[in-house]
């Protein structure tokens, strides 16, 4: 028999039954939910007058209207406010904790998952929300759903599903100076196109993932639902185990030697069976930048904005114009020659320690360009006061950056931090669909060491040629100014 | 309880655009609004209207030709990016009531299914031809669920269907109700199995 993928092993431990035209109920483990994508889940269950199953498998957050600015200051905005009320009024009724605006541990839903310890390895996990992928870096099968399908989840504890295809990508070779997970998992969409993984789940492999760390890997699974995949994955490690180990709702003690064990039976086997298998050699990778409106989109930081007249396919021809109109880009115009208004950085894609950390090796000693607009967003609330334990705000504000409070913020645009018309922002979120963020805004979907170097210089440079304190210096550096 | 649906009956407009994302189909702000009906206005907001509110000329849809269009035959990716069942809902009370499409973003596809929107999947030169067809003329199709057919002026088309997909919309069911009456047992047999380990149990705080 052949060996099994880690998505397999899983998926085989979950199935409460399997119909014969392959129709699956699959055990949901975790319940995620946020304000936004809830309350008419919770309208169906009072309707009929059901009851959550599982209250305990079941956690919800406010994260995507909240506001980012001073959380004493009454919520301006009407219809949020009814949003943010409706969900903490369904965490009351249906008894399910929540970690509201006031909590310590409020974030967005994908940040806060893993860093209390709401993901582990092995799980299945829902939210409805696409990004949910991003918690397939520890190991767990996780899946983003409807509103529908939330509300069949909070009555039933499960989901019917018909088990997706899989797909291997393997990242190899040797990563350039500066060159991070946002990059790949931009090079890996460029290259699959936003439909490549559809009805797959993709696993990612390969020696730069095995060295890459486990906020950088959510990076990588985060973006596989940009390539149309049902989920990612990756196999859990030793550096799963300790990104979890001690957060607030991990296993303890007996439980999490138990865990350990079934844990470590996880990894996919060298002999499992894949649909399809790609391989990227990394050794060349350039920092990437979107360019477009979609993130296939994408050219690196050395190329020029593509020419619609190089497409022999109409549709994509049309495609690439229109964008360039939304863009207000010039066919043949360097990347590098492309001026900023706004830089963001934060987002379930690159909102965590890591990507501030990478941020502020930019940023020591520096100051943003004059005319520019930055922000950061912590993930969430722990992400920020970590980061000021560590004193990195000090690095942030001392550039010119406003340092906020977590949520979804400008990757959504569904609080106050929205780009005006026709500004164009560097973004480490995932998202550069037109008005995204904000009515007529120009997203350019970039890594956090490449939004802060666009932040400084006010256009995208190569950080390759950027000689930058590394991790540890910069935390040195913090803790000593 | 959702009544079942056999036969989609409507014009068609081409609309020919590709990776149409669920930010398109309904934009972010309107999400706030927590109701499934009333919401169409809002559909394909920044591409029907223009900033003054007018509607915009050059949206297919705003074209009277295809105003009263309940099918889009469009390009492939359809209904790719976020999650948010809100775009079915939007596209619903439109009026849409059949999406046709080379392929689909999943869990659109999934979220159609659920309220009964039909997407059918096409290989991409019928999906031309149908376009083609909806470009000149005006093109009214017949889309026969149980048999799986499109019928056009002149023709007819076969698609695949799930077979549970079609049960879904011929039946109608009421999902929650039926996995709770056939598989209650076995989900309860699974949770007695569960190990420990898994259910989350907050034993230490502040951990930061
Ligand atoms: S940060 Fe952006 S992509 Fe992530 S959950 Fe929030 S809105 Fe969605």
């Amino acid at each position: 028999m052949a060996g099994l993928s880690v998505f397999e092993k899983i998926w085989l431990r979950h199935v409460v039954y399997e119909r014969e035209d392959g129709e699956t109920l699959l055990y949901v483990d975790r319940h995620l939910t946020h304000e936004v994508t809830s309350p008419l889940a919770f309208e169906g269950l009072r309707e009929k007058g059901r009851k959550v199953r599982r209250p305990d498998l079941t956690f919800s957050v406010t994260d995507h209207n909240v506001p980012t600015g001073d959380r004493l200051k009454p919520i301006e905005d009407k219809l949020s406010l009814e949003q943010i009320k409706a969900l903490e009024k369904n965490a009351r009724d249906f008894g399910i904790t929540l970690f509201d605006l006031y909590s310590p541990y409020q974030g967005i839903v994908h940040v806060i998952g893993p860093e209390l310890g709401l993901t582990i390895p092995g799980i299945t996990l829902v939210c409805g929300d696409s990004h949910t992928s991003t918690h397939g870096a520890l190991g767990a099968l996780a899946f983003g759903i409807g509103t529908s399908e939330g509300e069949h989840v909070l009555a039933t504890q499960t989901i019917w599903l018909k088990k997706p295809k899989n797909m291997l990508i393997k990242l190899e070779g040797r990563l350039q100076n500066n060159v991070t997970a946002k990059d790949i998992v931009l090079w890996v969409i460029r290259n699959i196109g936003t439909g490549g993984g559809i009805g797959h789940v993709i696993e990612y492999g390969g020696k730069v993932v095995e060295e890459m760390g486990v906020e950088e890997r959510m990076t990588l699974c985060n973006m596989a639902i940009e390539a149309g995949a049902r989920t990612a994955i990756i196999s859990p490690d030793e550096k799963v185990y300790h990104y979890i180990k001690n957060t607030p709702y991990a296993p303890q003690e007996d439980e999490w030697e138990q865990a350990l064990e079934y844990w470590r039976t996880l990894p996919s086997d060298p002999d499992a069976v894949y649909h399809k298998t790609i391989t990227f050699e990394l050794d060349k990778l350039e920092p990437q930048v979107t360019w477009g409106t979609n993130p296939a989109m994408t050219i690196g930081v050395t190329e020029e904005i593509p020419d619609p007249r190089d497409y022999d396919d109409p549709a994509e021809r049309q495609a690439v114009e229109r964008a360039l109109k939304y863009m207000g880009l010039e066919p043949g115009t360097k990347i590098r020659d492309v001026k900023v208004d706004v830089v963001f950085i934060g987002s379930c894609t690159n909102g965590r320690l890591t990507d501030l950390i990478d941020a502020a090796r930019v940023l020591v000693n520096n100051k943003i360009a004059h005319g520019v607009r930055a922000l950061v967003v912590p993930g969430s609330q722990l992400v920020k006061r970590r980061a000021e334990r560590m004193g990195l705000h000090r690095i942030f504000i001392e550039a010119g950056f406003e340092w906020k409070n977590a949520g979804c913020s400008m990757c959504i645009a569904m609080n106050e931090d929205k780009l005006r018309p026709g500004e164009r922002c560097a973004s480490t979120s995932n998202r550069n669909f037109e008005n995204r963020q904000g009515p007529g805004g120009r997203t350019h979907l970039v890594s956090p060491i490449m939004a802060a170097a666009a932040a400084v210089y006010g256009r995208f440079v190569d950080v390759r040629e950027s000689d930058l304190m590394s991790r540890e210096e910069v935390l040195e550096y913090a803790k000593r100014s | 309880m959702q009544r079942g649906v056999n036969v989609i009956e409507g014009k068609a407009a081409p609309f020919k655009y590709e990776n149409v994302d669920t930010d398109q189909i309904i934009p972010s702000e309107f999400l706030k609004i927590m109701s499934k009906r009333g919401i169409g206005r809002y559909c394909f907001y920044r591409w029907r209207y223009r900033e003054d509110g007018s509607l915009n000329p050059d949206f297919i849809l705003n074209n009277p030709k295809y105003s009263d269009a309940s099918i889009l035959i469009a390009g492939k990716n359809f209904g790719i990016g976020s999650s948010r069942e809100n775009a079915v809902w939007a596209l619903k009370d439109m009026g849409i009531k059949c999406i046709i499409a080379p392929s689909f973003g999943d869990i659109f596809y999934m979220n159609s299914v659920k309220n009964l929107l039909l997407c059918i999947k096409l290989p991409e030169e019928h999906v031309e031809k149908l376009q083609d067809m909806a470009e000149k003329t005006e093109l009214y199709l017949k889309i026969d669920i149980e048999n799986s057919t499109i019928n056009y002026p002149g023709g007819e088309m076969k698609f695949d269907l799930d077979q549970t997909v079609k049960e879904r919309f011929l039946k109608g069911l009421d999902e929650i109700e039926t996995t709770l009456t056939y598989y209650g047992e076995k989900i309860k047999e699974y949770e007695d199995k569960m190990p420990s380990f898994i259910i989350p149990k907050a034993r230490r705080f502040l951990p930061d």
